[in-house]
């Protein structure tokens, strides 16, 4: 498996703050590797570092084989880089942003000017072309950062936070586009602070937190390392929450989480067929439920716990 | 080979003084926020205190008209540090320093739209001057003569803003410190009235500030009179300030980009 990215020991200070503390990644040609941490996690550090644009401290990362460092200009050569620091300028229409920037990586000026015209239609903003950037939609603005840095055809595309501060719909349109690209056979490098974009968006997912890698894996690994699976009940009526809070105990063992203002009761199960058990035992009862579910933990929660509070009080890692 | 070739580098400059020029072209008040100011003096001063000052509005304006040139290159130059600044602080700059261009592409790109930004000012400046009564006293030669050199003044001090844009955080803050420093530069200078009723100290400095010395030296050049000697110091005075605030400008661009 040949790799597109390959960082090692990544560390950078901003003075008493580890912004980068010893970070491995590995992103192989061909694949979307998603980078998943809070605000203040790194991962927009190590977006600059691989994007030439910061030092690292130590360690030392490689793209298509160049060092980030030692050989910036090739690096460059090869990356598209899109995201919250890297943008358009407002005060230019869509069409002298892309011409600009083919101008800059020595297309010729009727050549520049066909492959402006040939993204502003791959990315559905013919009809804009002509307009200031600065009157562009959210997802507009997106949409035309991304063709900006698809303009030299890059080896390997840096998506920074794409659909930060997006609506729904917008975001829902970036996500339209950059699943064409991945389909296409794009190496991307993706950062995001929300789960469901990671889990809809790279194939495999990297954790940071406090400048480190605290976990990696696919989407489904992650959410099964975080514990096994859910049950949740809810009787119908509120009287029955005792006794079913007393069969779910006796079935898995541990006490359940009883939520009295909704009257949802949660235990963790190692066993599926638990499910079937749960379900003649609240008919011998003869309590009927509303809820009934068995279910892997959400992204959320293992986010929470890959990264949050949860982690430290010893549920993994 | 980690260096971009400098034909390449030439070419990329290029290409950002076109968006430099295409961005004066969308903006155009930005323009006028630097030559409005210089207008508003050169109308108020010859009018208001034109009279007093000089025997006659028509002679003073003869006077004001080269020194306010000097004004309005200053202004037209702190542009270039407030637009580098917005640059930075937008991430127009990231999306550049992570293409295969030449490092210092953005800034030559930048100076050289600046060049085109003050002809215009200088070429606005001149129509007002001439539609109040203005008129060059020498020739055409002089006159190209006289615009060439308040470009090479603009270009030797627009590293100070270059520097200052590159030092402070916000395009705002950029802008203000600019002002603070070009008025009293512009002020304290024979530029509004000669220096002899000034105290000795601001005489001392008013009869050798870079202000003064260019707006003689094209008075001369313009109405006619001795230029030899303004100009010799003009030109000291540009060189000093290459020689100064490039290192310092491109010292704080490396650091900051």
């Amino acid at each position: 498996m040949s790799l597109a990215i390959r960082a090692e020991g990544l560390v950078k200070h901003y003075g008493e703050t580890k912004a980068l503390d010893g970070v491995d990644l590995e992103v192989p040609v061909g694949k979307v590797v998603g980078v998943l941490g809070p605000n203040g996690a790194g991962k927009t550090t190590a977006v600059r570092v691989l994007a030439t644009l910061l030092r690292p401290d130590a360690g030392h990362a490689t793209v298509g084989g160049h060092d980030v460092v030692k050989d910036p200009v090739r690096v460059r050569s090869l990356i598209g880089l899109t995201g919250q620091y890297a943008s358009v300028d407002e005060d230019l229409s869509g069409t002298e942003n892309l011409v600009l920037i083919a101008r800059l990586l020595d297309h010729s000026r009727a050549g520049a000017r066909a492959r402006a015209a040939e993204l502003l239609e791959q990315f559905e903003l013919t009809e804009a072309a002509g307009r200031p950037a600065r009157t562009y939609s959210g997802g507009m603005r997106r949409r035309l950062d991304l063709a900006a840095s698809l303009v030299g055809n890059p080896a390997v595309l840096y998506l920074d936070e794409p659909t930060t501060g997006l609506d729904p719909h917008a975001r829902n349109e970036v996500w339209r586009v950059v699943r064409k690209l991945v389909a296409d056979g794009a190496t991307v490098l993706l950062t995001t602070q929300y789960l469901e974009e990671a889990d809809q968006l790279a194939d495999t997912i990297t954790v940071f937190d406090h400048g480190r890698v605290v976990a990696e894996g696919r989407a489904d690994e992650l959410k099964r390392r975080v514990g096994g699976q859910t049950l949740q009940v809810r009787p119908t009526s509120l009287a029955d929450l005792d006794a079913v809070q007393r069969i779910l105990g006796d079935l898995t063992g541990m006490r359940p989480t009883r939520d009295d203002d909704t009257g949802l009761l949660t235990a963790a199960v190692s066993d599926p067929v638990l499910l079937s058990t749960l379900v003649r035992k609240l008919d011998e009862a003869g309590i009927t439920a509303d809820e009934l579910a068995l279910r892997l933990p959400s992204l959320d929660e293992v986010f929470l716990a890959l990264t949050g509070r949860k982690a430290e009080e010893g549920s993994l890692v | 080979m980690s260096a971009v070739a400098l034909d390449k580098g030439l070419q990329h400059g290029l290409s950002l003084a076109w968006r430099g020029i295409l961005k004066i072209r969308k903006n155009p008040e930005q323009l006028a926020d630097v030559t409005i100011a210089p207008i508003v003096f050169l109308v108020m001063f010859t009018y208001l205190f034109g009279g007093a000052l000089a025997s006659s509005t028509d002679d003073y304006l003869q006077m004001l008209v080269p020194g306010i040139m000097v004004m309005n290159i200053l202004q037209a130059s702190m542009t270039a540090g407030v637009q580098l600044n917005t640059d930075v602080s937008k991430g127009v700059f990231d999306r550049f320093r992570s293409m295969p261009i030449a490092r210092s592409a953005p800034l030559v790109g930048a100076v050289l739209a600046d060049v085109v930004r003050y002809l215009m000012c200088v070429v606005v400046l001149l129509v007002v001057a001439t539609i109040m009564g203005y008129r060059v006293q020498t020739g055409p030669v002089e006159l190209v003569i006289a615009i060439a050199l308040v470009l090479a003044f603009g270009l030797c001090f627009c590293w100070a803003s270059v520097f200052v844009g590159m030092l402070l955080k916000t395009p705002g803050a950029v802008q203000g410190m600019m002002f603070v420093l070009i008025m009293p530069l512009t002020f304290g200078s024979n530029v509004f009235v000669g220096t002899s009723t000034m105290p000795g100290w601001l005489r001392a400095w008013a009869d050798i500030s870079p202000v003064s010395l260019l707006a003689d030296a094209l008075r001369g050049l313009l109405n006619g009179g001795p230029v030899a000697g303004p100009l010799a110091g003009s030109v000291v005075w540009m060189v000093a300030a290459v020689a100064v605030f490039f290192p310092l400008a491109t010292l704080a661009y490396r650091k900051r980009v």
